[in-house]
Parts: structure tokens; C-alpha cells; sequence
């Protein structure tokens, strides 16, 4: 059993906090896991990812290899494009729809998201959406996370356990707000056949 | 113990914590700065050992060399350029040789994610001929820490260990054996730790004593295995570090093995590699950075009725980061197909200045004060403000290492740039740019240098800065530069036209200014008001 995740995004959206998640939770299940992630200058506004490997024997390589990826989990659609040549040919994108626009350049959305959709398995979610529902705007990389997790080889009650452990500093209230995105967005891709949006 | 979840950094770190550390120093640098902030935030909890940053790697390096006289153990750690800094302390390290185990820390940055060279640590230990250690995982990182203290004391020598970002960076499980104490005072002689002339000389026939033991050492370290294999002796690997990762990645499932041998400790195991030469027709050297080994192992003549391939014969790259797919494909294994790439063009993200950042002001407020001064030059230096070469800035014109911003300045105003500018950050300028400045005082250079103070050293997350504020001033003021001539500013929108008056003003004075741009890091604002 092993999974390989690319998680995606720009600098300062939360993808090192999802890593967090994923990385102790699988620690709590016995599963091997390398994560390797981006710092330093990328990290002002540029597109950061971390590649996240997860199995159940020993894992070698740091980095995914190019083919063998099982799933892109990006907090911006953009951001999800980018790493597509990391996928197996039957890989799926799990995406969030919400732009993140700090460059003169960045393609019409509605471009962006034909060419997610012509992915076959792609899951597209408004994440903003669902983080404003939860309660803060700032917890879509959870609401990603919990839409995500519907396809991950970890049990849903280690993640969530493990966003407790990573928000109890800053209050019950953000510890709930986080789970609450997790659980939207969870509920939002719940079905793999069907598209969230 | 408890398996505890680690970045590459953090294994060492805590390697050295659990080895009996007595002090750890550093200063930032990405790939390295993980290592000190750990140290930091377990001290802090109640370890009892001293963990600082420094002002520079050479402070860094002599602060350990005298903990390690003193007979204690110690960990100094930097990025790979910052060891050029500490240079001078590290080679004469391996001459005053160490009491208390003395592990310098050396984070290579292969494909130059966050420096501005790709240099091995490697051939620095082999420089200062000492033994060093490679890691290839996280398990190795904080076993191989620990280790290296006993290599370090029981031959009075420092001991390197090379990091690559990749590791340094990455996360996974370690675990960690039970801790032991830290070392008794013990006082160094003054006959080996005093470098005259007469003293040196014997100091350095020790040094060369010692080598062929060290080569023996790595023989048989447990960490260098050689897996000889009768599938076929067509093709034999060399692989070091985390390259010996990715040989395993792309093995896996593969029917026939060949010959591996996995080398993570310096000087290199001679005995190993001549029983996997011998066995083999052909040897294929995979190794993150420079092509250390593959030219060893070829001399300058290859090898008798054998090819060795790797980077010196176009198999892999010479520039760059290793990858699985680089190694793939000196394997000879077909490529892995992956998901079509689509059509859609995709921008380019590259890093940027945050939104509201001190630096951006600066940087338009000197546009604008420059616009009708086509000669101008920014000589800029290293952190967050070297990303104003980038658009919409487009405000520098150079960027070498930490401090030159002032000193090629100097040198370019003497060549006759007019007018010439350095732009510097403050903890850059406590760094290397006092002793540059008090140059240019010296001789009243007609150069304007900014320092834009933002009270961090923000690019790595936000350290301690050792000269801000009115420290700041007092600093440049105690060089010699006029009062007059020092003028500040402070870099918000409203205060453009302001700015820019300022700065017309000091650039048009035939003689040294220093601007300083003090307002704090957005980024660090903010988590102060979070916390």
C-alpha cells in the first residue's frame, strides 16, 4: 500500500499546515512517510509544493518520481496545473477553484478550469466558499484537506485528530472552525464519481 | 524513545542535543537555518545548553572552536556560502585540531533554490582533510550527528557534515537513542592551539599522520555498504548521500540487481571501492553536486579495461539537482508515463516582495529618485530586497555575497560609476558591510548606501537582526561616516515625494552617504500583532 501526493499551492496559503496533518496522522497509523517541502525564497508569494509520500514499507526518494504521483491536492487551480506531468495517467487533481492572483499574467479562470476538467478524475471545490461557511476564510487549505480525504489511505478520524492537535494552541474556536472546514469540504467530494462543482 | 517527526535540519539537531551538546551557533541561511531554530526552541524549553545566532559564520565557526577548547561539545551549522565566510577559522581548525567534539554543519543547495551558487562542502572537507559525513535520510542525519562527536574527539579533529537541501527539508520519522552528558572542563595546551609557525608545522604533520587512519575509519563505517550481486557484473553503482535514494527508488522491482555501493562517510572508502571495481566491467557514479567521486574513481586517465560514467561523461547532469527521473534515466530504464500535460500556457510564479513591504517603497522611492540618472548602479547585496530585481522593480544591478553591496560600490565609484548605490539590508549590513563602510568613511567615497532596515533577517524567517534602529545609526555614526550625511527615512506611500527629495539630495553630495530605511518587516509585524 503506498500513496504519493503532490500538495500545491503559493507561498502562505497553509500547505506545510495540511502537510503537518497528514504526516502525523500517518505516524499515529504506523505507515512510513517523507515529505519534502519547500523554504527559503520561494516561500514570498511564489507557487510552493510538497511532495508527500506515504506506504506501509520503507520509502526511498524524497521526491515523487515524475509518472507515479496518485493525487495533486492544491489549494489554487493555477497552482494544480503545474504539476500535472507528476500523475500516474489514472492520477486525480483534488483542486481548489479560488484564484490566487499576484501575477500580471495569470490566465483567464475560466480557461484554468476547462483544462482541470478535461482531467478525467478531477475534483474541483470553492473553497472559499465552504471556508466562509466554517467560520474564517483562512481555512481552505482544511476545507482541501477534508475534500481530499475522501481518496487518502489514512482514516478520517487520525486527520481530524491531527488538526486538533495542530490548531489546540490558538483556541477552541479555531480548532472547531478547522474541523468544521474539514468536514465541508469532506462532504463536498464525498462522492468520487461526481464533481463538487 | 519516542519516534519524533523531523526535518532533515531538525535530526541533526537533535542528533547534537542528544550527544551531549554544550553550545550551538549559527547564522541564517536557507538551507541551513532549521537547525539553529530548533536548537533555539529546545533550549528554550530547559535543555541546558547555549544555542545563538551570530553575527556571521566566521563569528559562528570561532565561538565553537572555543567551546571545543575548552573541551565541550559543539555544533556550528550554515549554509554552504557561509562557510566560504567561516573559511579561515574551519581550515585552521583542522590545524589547532578539537578538544570537545566539534561537528561543523555545511547545507549544500544543489539546483540553487534559495542561493547564488551550487558549491559542494565536500571538497571543503577534503581541503581541510577531514573526515565527513554524508546522510542520506533522517534516521542517518541524527545517527551520523552523534557519531561524528565521538569521530571528532577520538581523533582531536572537526568533523563536517554535509547536508543538501533536499534533506534538509524534508520530513519524516526518527528514532532517537537515549541522551548522554555533556563533557567535563577540559582546557586546551597552548602548544596545539597556537598557530606560530613552529607550532603549525607539527601541528600539520598530525594532521597528514592521520589520513590514511580516517580512510580505514571509512571502510568500516557502518554507514558505507557495499551489496555485491552475481546477477550481472556488466554495470556497478556508486552512489553517495541521498543519490543512493533515488538508485533504490528506480531498482525497485527490478528483477536483476546490479553491484551497489553506498558511500556516506570522507575520505572515501578505498578498500570498499576496489572490491566493487573489481568485481564489475562498468561503474555508474550517482552524487548530489559536484562530480567528487566519479573523478577519483577515474583519475585523470580512467580505469584500466573499465568505464566509469556519471557527470563527467554526460550521463547525469553537471548542473542542477539530482531528480528520480536524472537517475532513471542513467540507469537505462524507460521512462515512467505520466498524465498528459495540457495546453493552457501556465504563468510563471516566481517570489516576490510581499504586498506592503517596506522594501517596495524603498525601491520606488530610488526609481523615482534615479529616473533621470541613466549611469546610476544598485550594487544590492543578499535577502528579501534582492527580489527588487525582479518586475515591476527592475531596481538592481548586482548581487554577489553578503556585503558586497557596499564594497563593489566603493570599487565602482572609483571606476568612475556615477551615481553609485548600494543597497543592503540591516542584518546583511551587521554581517559583512561595517568593515566595507568604514572604508568608504575612510575615504570619503562619492557612493550613497541604503540600508533598508526592517529589524529581521526576513528572507529566513524572521531572526534576530544584531544592528537595527538607533544601534544602527550609532554603529554607522562610530565609523566615521558625517552626521550630516546620514539621514533617515521612513518607507511608507505617503512619504514618497519626501523620500524622494532625500534621496536626490545625499545621491547628488559628491561624497559617502548612508540613507537608512527603517520601517519593520510586514511579515514579522504580523506575527507579532498574532501573537
Amino acid at each position: 500500500m503506498k500513496q504519493d501526493i503532490i500538495l500545491a499551492g503559493v507561498g502562505g496559503q497553509g500547505i506545510l499546515s495540511i502537510a503537518f496533518v497528514i504526516d502525523n496522522a500517518a505516524l499515529k497509523e504506523g505507515l512510513h512517510f517523507k515529505q519534502a517541502e519547500v523554504h527559503g525564497m520561494a516561500q514570498r508569494g511564489g507557487a510552493v509544493q510538497s511532495h508527500l509520500r506515504l506506504s506501509d514499507g520503507p520509502i526511498y526518494s524524497d521526491l515523487v518520481p515524475r509518472g507515479e504521483g496518485d493525487l495533486i491536492l492544491s489549494v489554487e487551480p493555477l497552482e494544480a496545473l503545474r504539476y500535472v506531468e507528476y500523475l500516474r495517467p489514472d492520477g486525480r487533481i483534488v483542486t481548489s477553484t479560488t484564484p490566487f492572483v499576484n501575477i500580471p499574467d495569470y490566465p483567464p479562470l475560466e480557461d484554468v478550469i476547462a483544462e482541470l476538467r478535461k482531467l478525467p478524475r478531477s475534483v474541483i471545490v470553492d473553497s472559499e466558499k465552504l471556508a466562509r461557511e466554517a467560520g474564517t476564510s483562512k481555512s481552505q487549505n482544511m476545507v482541501m484537506l477534508g475534500a481530499a480525504s475522501n481518496f487518502l489511505i489514512i482514516k478520517e478520524e487520525d486527520l481530524r485528530g491531527s488538526i486538533e492537535a495542530l490548531f489546540r494552541g490558538r483556541g477552541e474556536s479555531v480548532v472547531e472552525a478547522n474541523l468544521k472546514a474539514f468536514d465541508l469540504g469532506r462532504k463536498s467530494a464525498s462522492n468520487p464519481g461526481t464533481r463538487a462543482l | 524513545m519516542k519516534t519524533e517527526i523531523l526535518l532533515g535540519d531538525e535530526a541533526v539537531a537533535l542528533g547534537a542535543i542528544h550527544a551531549g551538546l554544550t553550545a550551538g551557533y549559527s547564522y541564517p541561511g536557507t538551507p541551513a537555518s532549521e537547525i539553529m531554530e530548533y536548537l533555539i526552541r529546545a533550549s528554550d524549553e530547559g535543555k541546558k545548553f547555549k544555542a545563538s545566532w551570530c553575527v556571521n559564520e566566521k563569528v559562528a565557526y570561532e565561538e565553537a572552536l572555543g567551546v571545543s577548547f575548552a573541551g565541550k561539545r559543539t555544533l556550528v551549522s550554515m549554509k554552504h556560502v557561509g562557510l566560504n565566510v567561516a573559511a579561515d577559522p574551519f581550515m585552521n581548525s583542522a590545524m589547532t585540531g578539537a578538544g570537545g567534539g566539534l561537528i561543523v554543519v555545511s547545507a549544500d543547495d544543489p539546483g540553487m533554490h534559495s542561493s547564488q551558487n551550487e558549491q559542494d562542502s565536500r571538497f571543503y572537507a577534503r581541503f581541510a582533510q577531514i573526515f565527513c559525513f554524508e546522510p542520506s535520510d533522517h534516521q542517518e542525519a541524527y545517527d551520523m550527528t552523534r557519531q561524528a562527536f565521538d569521530v571528532s574527539e577520538k581523533w582531536g579533529l572537526p568533523v563536517m557534515i554535509r547536508m543538501v537541501t533536499r534533506l534538509a527539508h524534508s520530513r519524516s520519522s526518527v528514532i532517537p537513542d537515549e541522551p548522554r552528558a555533556q563533557n567535563e572542563l577540559r582546557l586546551g595546551a597552548a602548544a596545539d592551539w597556537t598557530l606560530l609557525p613552529v607550532n603549525a608545522r607539527r601541528r600539520y604533520r598530525l594532521l597528514l599522520g592521520k589520513q590514511d587512519d580516517m580512510t580505514r575509519l571509512s571502510d568500516e563505517s557502518v554507514f558505507n555498504r557495499l551489496t555485491l550481486s552475481d546477477d550481472s557484473r556488466s554495470l556497478g553503482i556508486i552512489a553517495s548521500g541521498i543519490a543512493h535514494n533515488y538508485v533504490l527508488e528506480n531498482l525497485r522491482g527490478e528483477a536483476s540487481r546490479p553491484s551497489i555501493l553506498k558511500i556516506s562517510t570522507y575520505p572515501l572508502p578505498k578498500g570498499l571501492i576496489k572490491k566493487l571495481v573489481d568485481h564489475v566491467e562498468s561503474i555508474l557514479v550517482v552524487e548530489e553536486g559536484f562530480p567528487l567521486i566519479e573523478r577519483d574513481v577515474g583519475g585523470l586517465f580512467g580505469l584500466c579495461g573499465k568505464t566509469v560514467k556519471g557527470k563527467l561523461t554526460g550521463h547525469i547532469p553537471l548542473d542542477g539537482e539530482l531528480s528520480p527521473e536524472i537517475v532513471r534515466q542513467a540507469l537505462g530504464l524507460p521512462r515512467l508515463e505520466g498524465a498528459p500535460a495540457g495546453k493552457l500556457k501556465l504563468a510563471a510564479r516566481p517570489p516576490q516582495l510581499c504586498v506592503g513591504c517596506p522594501h517596495a517603497d524603498t525601491f520606488k522611492a530610488l526609481n523615482k529618485a534615479l529616473e533621470d540618472q541613466p549611469s546610476a548602479r544598485v550594487f544590492s547585496d543578499i535577502g528579501c530586497y534582492t527580489l527588487g530585481a525582479f518586475p515591476p522593480y527592475n531596481a538592481v544591478d548586482t548581487c554577489v555575497c553578503m556585503g558586497a553591496s557596499i564594497s563593489m560600490a566603493k570599487g565602482g565609484s572609483e571606476a568612475g560609476v556615477h551615481p553609485s548605490v548600494a543597497a543592503i539590508g540591516d542584518s546583511t549590513f551587521a554581517h559583512s558591510g561595517l568593515t566595507p563602510l568604514l572604508d568608504a568613511a575612510v575615504a570619503n567615497t562619492d557612493m550613497t548606501v541604503i540600508i533598508l532596515d526592517n529589524s529581521t533577517v526576513a528572507m529566513t524567517g524572521g531572526q534576530e537582526s544584531y544592528g537595527s534602529g538607533q544601534k544602527l545609526i550609532r554603529m554607522i555614526e562610530g565609523l566615521g561616516v558625517p552626521k550630516e550625511h546620514i539621514r533617515s527615512l521612513e518607507p511608507l506611500p505617503k512619504n514618497l515625494a519626501a523620500n524622494v527629495e532625500i534621496l536626490k539630495e545625499e545621491i547628488a553630495y559628491h561624497g559617502l552617504s548612508v540613507i537608512v530605511s527603517f520601517r519593520e518587516c510586514i511579515q514579522e509585524a504580523r506575527k507579532k500583532k498574532r501573537n
